[in-house]
């Protein structure tokens, strides 16, 4: 009997993801640009999140002829942004075919108390976290993939350093608890039993991982690959650089040979200025959209 | 021991070691194209062809790929993989390798809320084979002496054609190695023969 909507089906599609890159992209062309370089999906946008920052205001789903135009562009998965807990926006992007859904702090909340139930949609959901307790939080709640949620939009890769470290480090203390230790640790990180269970028994999180927010060059690719993340997403990063069709190419390569740094040097060669990047303690709390969620 | 390789350009790589793993091999991740020399047998693994492609052309493997496939050993490729290996795509000018003599399409059964599971009657694997299809590919058409050994209503979903084996699903995404059993099989039977 034919089944859609599983879990095995919902975060197999993120397993075929991994060692790759995904690139925001705002219109065709991009996306024909990123596709080129070989990018392993793209996320269809209004605007990246560089220019959501600057734009300020209420940031919301993409118009959908954005998103029609991107599907139309290319063969490669296509995911877009729903608001945080905006169950018509994810079901208005689920009805149009889109491959993935991310379920962003890049867009303003519609809802601070509820994340969306991802289980009830046969659309996967990616979503991101801080720490472990959050990221298991969404994936007690049906997410098919996690990202961390970094600092998006700044070109500043150290709050994503910061989210898969802290997210790494808390998976081997779990690995390393007698399985009576695992309900307490459940109470205190606010995350679901099973979810810390299954991490236990397997060693990892049970959905793939990738990193998000803030990286800018082919040198943060390779680093968070080696901090265990097991694919990026790109964001501003490309498109705001000064050659995005040279460095998305040289992203994806950096992606794959991440531990190959004479390879790296070589394709970070004369790239150009990549994009201008903020500093974290300038921002005040209320422009972090790291907070945004719980 | 027989020594497995897997193309770790992109992709699901870590199933393709458990499943191949649990069949007693010696599994190698393929990143250089030295590597290549000292295997029996390679798996493409699921992922985005596209990205594939690119990384097999920037790094030089196409030729040795080729090179691999003339050398008489088996390869198997899993959705993406099988595109790799096709002579033909719908839609597309151009094929990637073009080892196995069949014409395949991309996304054939639609987007990925159209993704599903079932299970598979497999020739010469079972008849309840654990079928994850992901964005998956169809083999449209095979040449003459390509062994059909699986449809899925009417559609072709997994073929062999003397050393190469392909599927449309993710064997890889199952605690059911069968398939990864039967291309072991194909391994050391070639092995035998040389």
């Amino acid at each position: 009997m034919k089944q859609t909507g599983t879990d095995r089906v919902k975060r197999g599609m993120a397993e075929m993801q991994k060692g790759g890159v995904i690139m925001d992209v705002i219109n065709a062309e991009q996306a024909k640009i990123a596709e080129e370089a070989g990018a392993v999906a793209v996320m269809a946008l209004e605007r990246v999140p560089a220019d959501i920052r600057a734009a300020g205001g209420v940031a919301r789903m993409a118009d959908p002829s954005i998103v029609e135009e991107v599907t139309n562009a290319v063969s490669i998965p296509v995911m877009a942004k729903a608001r945080i807990g905006h169950i018509v926006e994810a079901r208005v992007l689920e009805a149009m075919g889109v491959d993935y859904i991310d379920e962003s702090e890049v867009l303003t909340p519609a809802d601070e108390v509820y994340h969306l139930n991802k289980r009830d949609y046969t659309v996967p959901f990616v979503c991101g976290a801080r720490d472990l307790g959050e990221a298991s939080r969404r994936i007690g709640e049906g997410a098919s993939m996690i990202r961390t949620k970094g600092e998006p939009g700044t070109g500043n890769i150290v709050e994503a350093v910061r989210h898969m470290r802290m997210m790494q480090s808390q998976i081997k203390q779990v690995v390393g608890m007698s399985e009576d230790e695992i309900m307490t640790e459940a109470k205190n990180l606010g995350a679901p039993y099973d979810v810390l269970m299954e991490i236990k028994r397997t060693g990892k999180f049970p959905v793939v991982n990738f990193a998000a927010g803030g990286i800018a060059t082919p040198a943060d690719a390779a680093l968070m690959m080696q901090l265990g993340a097991d694919g990026v997403f790109v964001g501003s990063g490309i498109f705001k650089s000064d050659n995005p069709e040279r460095f998305a190419r040289a992203i994806v390569e950096a992606t794959t040979h991440y531990e190959d740094y004479k390879l790296i040097a070589e394709l970070s060669k004369g790239l150009g200025s990549a994009m201008k990047g903020i500093e974290i303690s300038t921002l005040e709390a209320k422009d972090r959209m790291q907070e945004r969620g719980w | 021991m027989i020594n497995i390789g897997i193309l770790a350009l992109q992709g699901a790589v870590r199933e393709h070691a458990k499943a191949l793993e649990a069949s007693d091999v010696n599994v190698i991740v393929v990143k250089r194209t030295e590597q290549l020399d000292e295997l029996d047998g390679l798996v493409f693994p699921g992922g985005e062809s596209t990205t594939m492609r690119r990384l097999i052309d920037k790094y030089d493997f196409f030729e040795p790929l080729k090179a691999f496939a003339e050398s008489g050993k088996p390869m198997f490729g899993t959705c993406a993989g099988a595109i790799l290996m096709a002579t033909e795509i719908k839609g597309q000018d151009d094929p990637h390798l073009a080892v196995m003599d069949m014409t395949v399409e991309r996304n054939a059964f639609g987007r990925q809320r159209e993704s599903f599971e079932t299970a598979l009657n497999v020739n010469g694997v079972g008849e309840d084979v654990h079928g994850v299809f992901i964005r998956a590919p169809i083999i449209e058409r095979v040449g003459p002496s390509v062994e059909v050994l699986s449809e899925y209503e009417g559609d072709i979903v997994a073929a062999k054609q003397g050393q190469f084996l392909a599927c449309s699903y993710h064997p890889e995404l199952t605690d059911d190695d069968r398939m990864h059993q039967y291309f072991v099989q194909m391994v050391r039977k070639n092995q035998v023969l040389a």
